[in-house]
């Protein structure tokens, strides 16, 4: 959870990650933001995320996103 | 088929009325008859390619859902005897199997699209590589109308099929109806199937608050298209025709005549299609969110063209940037080249390969690849100079300033329209020319000496414009600020003002002998 | 509830006045300038019937004086023309008027024969757009559009006339409601003189032969007077240009002659008749001004009572009063007109 914060972190410093749950509907992230973080998040986790899993109820906070990290995992 | 015609008004009355007398069970099997009517009634053959297109799209993602079903009741009954290797493996060879199918429904879908549509323009560019006598001759083949919106939206149909984001139709009418939906067939928006199935295959009651909404926005989709679009695109083409006489401050004038042409055209053409359908109980998602008032171009391009440029992005972007090659690549480009450069490769050419197939999708022709690639280039540069604007705010504290914001959206408003120009001179060079007159040729004696009176426009014309503009800004306006115009409460009001406003368009409207060119601009995209 | 139900009646109410109001308001006004937009109009104000009906163009409506059939033979007559009138237009006219009255004789200027199809859409408006709305008007319509009209901007004209907000005169105002008369009776009077001068020879055709359309509505004219016992006399008035062909002439003799019609043709009459061409006229030999008009009716007159048997009304008192205004009218134009002349 902690390299995942400090990934969204690299991109928005001033935005608060661990409390944040509207980061797709507030437009915090947009598109460029959510494909930087996957190849971030392919090179930290060794996970890759399909364009599928690429909804706003996966990335609107950075727990979902954790959880999505985690089941990928789980499957591999 | 245009919206301002006699015929379409017609077609869409009588299904209208129809929908809310017959039993409410055969509301959508009268959507789908009014559908193909109306697409017969344009032109016959069309129905030949629709039909292929969503047969194609119906029996591809039967076979994937097929698969989908197979393969959970193999590793539900067989839970405890098989490994989560095994399980991953099931998983892997269904989804390869469903890619088959994928592709098959892809292919022959943008396969029409790209036949009929870009044949002409692949032969026009091997032409200009062939020596005279050598040259292959152009075919005539016929452009269906509206292919290009409901080709997207039966793709997204199947990809979201495929990613199993979408349970597939069974019932093959259904989802012809989806393909083929009438408002949807002049000028889109491409709709998603989740979002438009509920109520579009729903059954409607008569609501006094859906007519209300409905009306008032095919009216007030009637009045920037048939007062304001109508009566200043023929300007519009005068202007951009004559490039000799109409040079420097005139491509200024132009480019905001054509803007303010090409919004009214667009927003008013979807108003008409999302009222009609609301009246139809049919919600139609938002294609457009006040475009204008956007502060940079990133954020227009959220709110022109939404459901355009959405589907660029779940369905050319994202699985572009994250498939593994790009992945890959994005390693590789870190290692060699630098954190900088190799953060950056992924969004680079994804969002190149973005914009020049939405160029390619306009139109077949070289300007709109270049009107695409403009804003390719415009979007990156912004992207790169925001740590620049970053430092800018931080020491001027202008940001919050409502002067500022003006600037902002006018400064948007302005390279939007410069951009657009591809859109109306004959070839890509002569538009760049004619972009540098307006800096070099400076000539505002043209505001004066009645030149603009030349374009086929009155003083009267310019009257109506410049009231229409008024009011068009007054409601956008309000409507920024509190959300909605007139509330649903205010009954008296909202259609006193409904009647006046359809009189305004019945006296003020450019119609009628004399204004038949006026297809609708996005009608052939 | 209650509250809305009543809101909207008012509001359809406001939204089909308005529209009406502003279809009157935005409608060409054809008075003082061009009259033959007015004329078809004019009709619906007739009190009483007729005995002789004219049908066609201008050969008929300015070239015979009703007041003079009235005020010689005590001939009570009107002329439903206008402007180009075409055949089918013609018989849809006479339908129409049947519906009003049964005049004894109906006549009818063949010279539009030569027309097989629709011509121009502001004639047919000039036609039309006066017209009461009946099964004549709606089959008028259909036989008169020109392929770039709509039935539906007849229906409306508002739809066709809208942008003429940007030419509205005082006239527009003057005339919304009210309008004063152009023609006595249906014949439009002119008291200027211009003589007539040199036509431009004859061009040969290549078919002389009317065309099928226009020879059925003739057929169906002759028929629906046969059916209604009125007697229908063929004429083409005494004018030489647009000229008229004699293998047309021909055309026309025998047709008369197998359905038992009287066709005359005025043209070889013209001295017979008395006409002087070098005063006769107000356009160079094209029409009749008042002064031949007058001598037309007088001759014209004589023929229909001396073979038709018209009754003279000029001591029945249903009619004496109203004709003691229309010849009032009769003479007050010619004053006017005079004076507009006299100006000039």
């Amino acid at each position: 959870m902690e390299e995942l914060i400090k990934i969204l972190k690299d991109l928005h410093p001033d935005v608060d990650f661990d409390t944040c749950e509207t980061l797709i509907d507030d437009k915090i992230l947009d598109s460029f933001d959510i494909v930087s973080v996957i190849s971030e998040i392919n090179e930290e986790f060794d996970v890759v995320i399909p364009a599928e899993e690429i909804i706003p109820e996966n990335f609107n906070s950075a727990k979902a996103l954790y959880a999505l990290i985690k089941k990928i995992e789980d499957e591999d | 088929m245009i919206f301002t015609s006699a015929g379409f008004i017609a077609a869409v009355i009588i299904p209208a009325v129809l929908y809310y007398l017959l039993p409410k069970k055969a509301q959508w099997p009268l959507l789908l008859i009014a559908s193909i009517g109306f697409y017969f009634a344009a032109d016959k053959r069309y129905l030949i390619f629709i039909f292929v297109t969503f047969l194609a799209a119906y029996i591809c993602t039967i076979l994937m859902g097929r698969i989908d079903l197979k393969t959970k009741a193999y590793i539900d009954s067989n839970k405890d005897k098989i490994t989560k290797e095994q399980k991953k493996e099931v998983k892997g060879r269904a989804k390869t199997r469903k890619r088959i199918f994928l592709i098959i429904g892809l292919i022959i879908a943008l396969g029409i699209l790209c036949v009929t549509k870009y044949t002409n323009f692949v032969i026009d560019n091997i032409n200009l590589l062939l020596k005279d006598g050598s040259k292959i001759r152009e075919m005539n083949i016929i452009v269906p109308a509206a292919i290009s919106y409901y080709t997207f939206q039966t793709c997204s149909y199947v990809i979201d099929v495929y990613r199993g984001k979408t349970t597939p139709q069974k019932n093959p009418f259904k989802l012809m109806l989806f393909v083929s939906f009438f408002p949807l067939l002049v000028q889109g928006p491409i709709c998603r199937y989740d979002d438009l199935a509920p109520t579009l295959f729903g059954e409607h009651k008569l609501l006094e608050k859906n007519i209300s909404t409905g009306l008032t926005r095919i009216i007030w989709g009637y009045f920037k298209k048939v007062v304001v679009a109508n009566r200043i695109a023929p300007a519009v083409i005068a202007l951009t025709g004559d490039t000799d006489t109409y040079k420097g401050t005139f491509v200024f004038v132009a480019m905001l005549f054509y803007a303010f042409d090409l919004y009214c055209d667009f927003t008013g053409g979807i108003d008409i299609t999302i009222g009609i359908s609301k009246v139809l109980g049919v919600d139609v998602k938002e294609n457009f969110n006040l475009p204008y008032f956007s502060k940079n171009i990133k954020e227009y391009w959220n709110r022109w063209h939404i459901s355009m440029g959405t589907w660029f992005t779940d369905y050319i972007f994202y699985p572009v940037s994250v498939c593994t090659p790009m992945l890959k690549l994005s390693k590789w480009s870190r290692e060699h080249l630098g954190q900088k450069i190799g953060k950056r490769v992924t969004v680079y050419l994804a969002s190149l390969l973005v914009w020049f197939t939405t160029g390619l999708w306009h139109g077949p022709a070289w300007n709109f690849i270049v009107w695409g690639l403009m804003n390719y280039v415009v979007i990156m540069a912004s992207q790169e100079l925001e740590p620049l604007y970053a430092k800018f705010h931080g020491k001027f504290k202008v940001k919050d300033k409502p002067l500022y914001g003006i600037f902002e959206i006018v400064r948007t408003i302005l390279l939007m329209s410069m951009i657009r120009m591809f859109d109306c001179y004959r070839n890509v060079p002569l538009t760049f020319k004619m972009i540098g007159t307006m800096f070099t040729k400076v000539n505002l004696k043209i505001f004066s000496d009645g030149s603009l009176l030349g374009i086929g426009l009155t003083a009267a014309d310019y009257i109506v414009l410049a009231v229409s503009f008024v009011i068009i800004l007054t409601v956008s306006i309000i409507k920024n600020k509190r959300g909605h115009v007139i509330s649903d409460n205010a009954f008296t009001l909202r259609y006193s003002l409904l009647a006046l406003l359809l009189m305004g368009v019945i006296v003020f409207g450019a119609y009628g002998t004399g204004y038949d060119m006026t297809q609708f601009i996005y009608n052939q995209f | 509830m209650k509250k809305k139900i009543i809101a909207s009646i008012l509001i359809i109410i406001f939204l089909t006045g308005g529209l009406w109001f502003l279809q009157r308001l935005l409608m060409p006004k054809y008075q003082g300038k061009i009259v033959e937009g007015a004329m078809i109009e004019e009709y619906y104000k007739e009190t009483e019937g007729h005995d002789v009906l004219f049908i066609g163009d201008c050969e008929v409506y300015e070239n015979f004086s009703t007041m003079t059939l009235w005020e010689e033979y005590g001939i009570t007559s009107y002329i439903r023309g206008s402007s180009q009138q075409l055949i089918w237009q013609s018989y849809y006219l006479l339908e129409e008027t049947l519906k009003y009255e049964k005049p004894k004789v109906v006549v009818f200027n063949v010279l539009s024969l030569k027309y097989n199809k629709p011509q121009k859409e502001a004639y047919n408006r000039m036609t039309l757009d006066g017209m009461k709305w009946s099964m004549s008007k709606v089959n008028d319509i259909k036989a008169s559009m020109t392929e770039e009209e709509d039935f539906i901007d007849y229906v409306f004209p508002i739809l066709r006339y809208h942008s003429r907000w940007q030419e509205l005169t005082s006239d527009d105002f003057k005339f919304l409601f009210e309008k004063e008369p152009v023609t006595v009776n249906g014949y439009y009077l002119r008291t200027d003189i211009m003589p007539q001068g040199e036509f431009p020879d004859p061009m040969p055709l290549d078919d002389y032969s009317f065309g099928e359309n226009a020879m059925m509505y003739l057929d169906k004219m002759t028929a629906l007077c046969k059916d209604e016992g009125i007697e229908l006399i063929l004429i083409k008035a005494p004018i030489e240009y647009p000229y008229w062909y004699p293998e047309w002439d021909e055309q026309v003799s025998s047709y008369a002659e197998e359905n038992g019609l009287t066709y005359i043709n005025m043209i070889p009459l013209s001295e017979e008749i008395g006409l002087d061409m070098s005063h006769d006229t107000y356009d160079a030999g094209l029409h009749l001004n008042v002064y031949g008009a007058e001598k037309l009716a007088s001759y014209f007159g004589q023929y229909i009572v001396d073979n038709y048997g018209l009754e003279d009304h000029r001591n029945d008192p249903k009619y004496t009063k109203i004709y003691e205004e229309k010849i009032k009218l009769y003479n007050k134009m010619i004053e006017e007109m005079n004076n507009i002349t006299e100006e000039e």
